[in-house]
């Protein structure tokens, strides 16, 4: 403000350029925001036909509702226990980075994990139908024969392996390296002084990775596993591939009856769909979007309360 | 508590562990992780091949033998504190082992697939009219140069100056905070989503149906655009404010100040994040799949027509191997090392012109 001042008293050289070039910048920031409301819109355009049609002209019994519901449960389904495996295991792996390997080993290691970040979603697929699945069978009979009793593993046992454990395997290897960055960064920002202070107290290194490191990044923790959830909701290829969905409702993990997820269903019928087909699809679309914005904003959400409270920023 | 070594009588028990160090309680060798580790493969490898079980079972048994044997000895010799520090080191140093194993498998089977499958066939011709072995990539690889050209021809002068006004004349205000926020729920967005857009956008021009090479841009543009906005936003951050100053000083104007100082100073970490947004969005399959669509042969015109591209490849092939499937299989493997190696690629380059170029005082 305070510039803009000074510079109509001055008069510099360039006032022009200078009005076009902010309007050009300006109008960048815009359409950012409009591109977002017209995603917004045009799903909700090219979907509103699904809520209105009748329930006889949707693939499925039970309307649009019986149509998404299943689609829903699956992609939450697949999502929850993709997380349950990467979680834990993403704050052990940012962990090792940041506190336990050796101190010229954090840079290459890091890069290591970013590589599974790089590697495509199809390639996951590939790996997931060729190599995941098939070594995963011999795993699911024992389960089915020894835990039977759990409603997880009453089986029958899946005899390819493209069951819905196996799909979120594979998204938990996908959102690994997501939660793992993004740990590994608030990890490292744990003021040194802190540590060091529970060190010279005779904590061991998990005292002092317990009472400095976890305190300070808890909201960041928690943050990194919702942006990991938010792809995991979003992920289409993998699942498409490595799952064999028939879209029914179950918790049974490892049986060849599957719920399919809103993405790999879009991603699986829409090549052949027409009319109110990809209305439908279209309006899960809608839903997936809905999802993934709730879960993204409360994330940044989380992260914005913790930068005003911190003062380390 | 002050037993110092030199001072214990020989033959004292005490001797067997490690107690050099009069400050310390006492405690295990530090080859004893190591011992425990060697014991447990061994008890894995007898499992497995005199036993007779399964790879997995005993992989799993061995290693809770080592956990449970550790953290036990490490609990009878150095108390219970430290046992627990020692039980969680192993579980964390074990949840990176676990990690990597993905990574590896993974690696080894697109290479193994994959390498026998490239030649100079499998570069430079297309799939038209080729039924069983042979054909080849080269229409998909010429597919996802122009959709992924131009979605970043589109990306990076939005992206760019986006990134400028919420540095240079945002400042905070309510407009650039927005923006912030959508764009970091920006970068959120499922790619399926995208692709949804923009099909839901070019349905509206050329009625239902359709399927060309621009909208695909559209949609990669739609994922590409938070994170160039995001990359560039950082690195104009980290341009120090007196050199603007001492721009201003001179008489320069404002977009002048930004354009042959601002910018240049924050090349090399602009190049990089462009790189790695591009190398994140070539990867894409879900919204190419759907806008894009899949055909068997050569089209160099992103206007009009469907336009093959190498994720869509290696789903199609996967998905309509043909018969016999095997050689649509391995042209998806051969994709997928293709595809991986330009990914890599730019990634690798985009490491290199941070570690090159960046400003040394930066980092």
């Amino acid at each position: 403000m305070a510039s803009s001042a000074a510079e109509r008293v001055a008069r510099p050289p360039g006032r022009t350029g200078d009005r076009v070039f902010k309007g050009i910048a300006t109008s960048a920031g815009v359409l950012i925001l409009l591109v977002l409301a017209g995603v917004a819109l045009f799903l909700t355009y090219e979907g509103f036909p699904a809520f209105t049609a009748a329930p006889g002209e949707i693939p499925g019994a039970g309307g649009i509702t019986g149509y998404i519901w299943p689609l829903v449960f699956g992609t939450l389904l697949s999502s929850f226990l993709a997380l349950v495996v990467a979680a834990p295991l993403a704050i052990g792996v940012a962990l090792f980075i940041s506190h336990y390997c050796p101190r010229r080993l954090v840079g290459p290691l890091g890069y290591l994990i970013d590589l599974l970040a790089a590697i495509p979603s199809v390639v996951y697929g590939l790996w997931g139908i060729f190599y995941l699945a098939p070594h995963l069978v011999p795993s699911y009979t024992w389960l089915a024969g020894h835990l039977g009793f759990l409603p997880f593993f009453s089986g029958p046992a899946s005899v390819t392996g493209r069951t819905i454990l196996t799909a979120s395997l594979v998204l938990s290897v996908m959102v690994l390296p997501i939660v793992t960055a993004l740990c590994r960064e608030i990890f490292l920002q744990t003021p040194r002084l802190h540590e060091e202070a529970a060190l010279a107290l005779g904590a061991t290194r998990w005292e002092m990775i317990r009472m400095t490191v976890f305190p300070y990044a808890r909201s960041g923790m928690v943050s990194a596993v919702m942006l990991g959830l938010g792809r995991a909701l979003g992920e289409t290829m993998a699942v498409a591939m490595t799952l064999s969905a028939t879209g029914v409702i179950t918790v049974d993990l490892i049986s060849s009856t599957n719920p399919s997820t809103i993405a790999a269903n879009i991603a699986l019928k829409f090549p052949d769909s027409t009319g109110i087909q990809v209305n439908a699809l279209v309006a899960s679309g809608l839903v997936l979007f809905a999802i993934t914005f709730a879960v993204n904003f409360a994330a940044r959400a989380i992260v914005g309360r913790r930068r005003e409270f911190s003062g380390a920023n | 508590m002050s037993t110092a070594v030199r001072t214990s009588p020989p033959g004292d028990p005490r001797e067997l562990v490690d107690v050099r160090d009069p400050f310390h309680g006492e405690q295990l060798p530090r080859w004893a992780p190591f011992a425990a580790l060697g014991a447990a493969v061994a008890v894995a490898a007898a499992l497995h091949w005199l036993v007779g079980l399964g790879p997995v079972l005993s992989l799993v048994t061995g290693w809770l033998l080592f956990v449970v044997g550790l953290t036990g000895l490490s609990r009878s010799v150095e108390g219970g504190r430290r046992a627990i520090d020692r039980l969680a080191a192993t579980l964390i140093t074990s949840a990176f082992a676990i990690a990597l194993v993905p990574l590896l498998t993974l690696l080894w089977k697109v290479l193994s697939s994959g390498l026998p499958v490239l030649s100079g066939q499998f570069l430079t011709f297309s799939m038209r009219n080729v039924v069983g072995e042979g054909g080849g990539i080269y229409h998909a690889i010429i597919g996802t140069l122009l959709v992924t050209g131009v979605a970043a021809l589109m990306s990076i002068p939005i992206g760019l100056f986006t990134a400028v006004y919420l540095v240079e004349y945002g400042h905070g205000n309510n407009l650039a905070r927005v923006i912030t926020l959508l764009v970091d729920v920006m970068t959120g967005i499922p790619s399926i989503v995208a692709g949804l857009f923009a099909y839901a956008l070019f349905v509206l021009f050329f009625g239902e149906g359709v399927r060309l090479g621009f909208g695909g841009s559209v949609a990669l543009s739609v994922l590409m655009i938070p994170l160039v906005v995001r990359a560039s936003e950082e690195m104009f951050k980290l341009v120090p404010n007196e050199l603007r100053e001492a721009s201003y000083a001179l008489g320069i104007s404002r977009w002048r100040t930004i354009v042959k100082v601002v910018m240049p100073t924050a090349l090399a970490g602009i190049v990089t994040g462009i790189t790695l947004a591009i190398a994140r969005v070539i990867g894409e399959t879900a919204p190419l799949l759907i806008i894009c669509g899949a055909t068997d042969s050569v089209n160099f015109n992103v206007a009009s027509g469907r336009m093959m591209t190498l994720p869509v490849f290696i789903y199609n092939s996967f998905k309509q191997p043909g018969v016999p499937p095997e050689f649509g299989y391995a042209r998806a493997w051969g994709a997928a090392l293709v595809l991986t190696i330009i990914i890599m690629a730019l990634n690798l380059i985009a490491r290199l012109v941070s570690y090159y170029f960046s400003p040394k005082t930066g980092r």
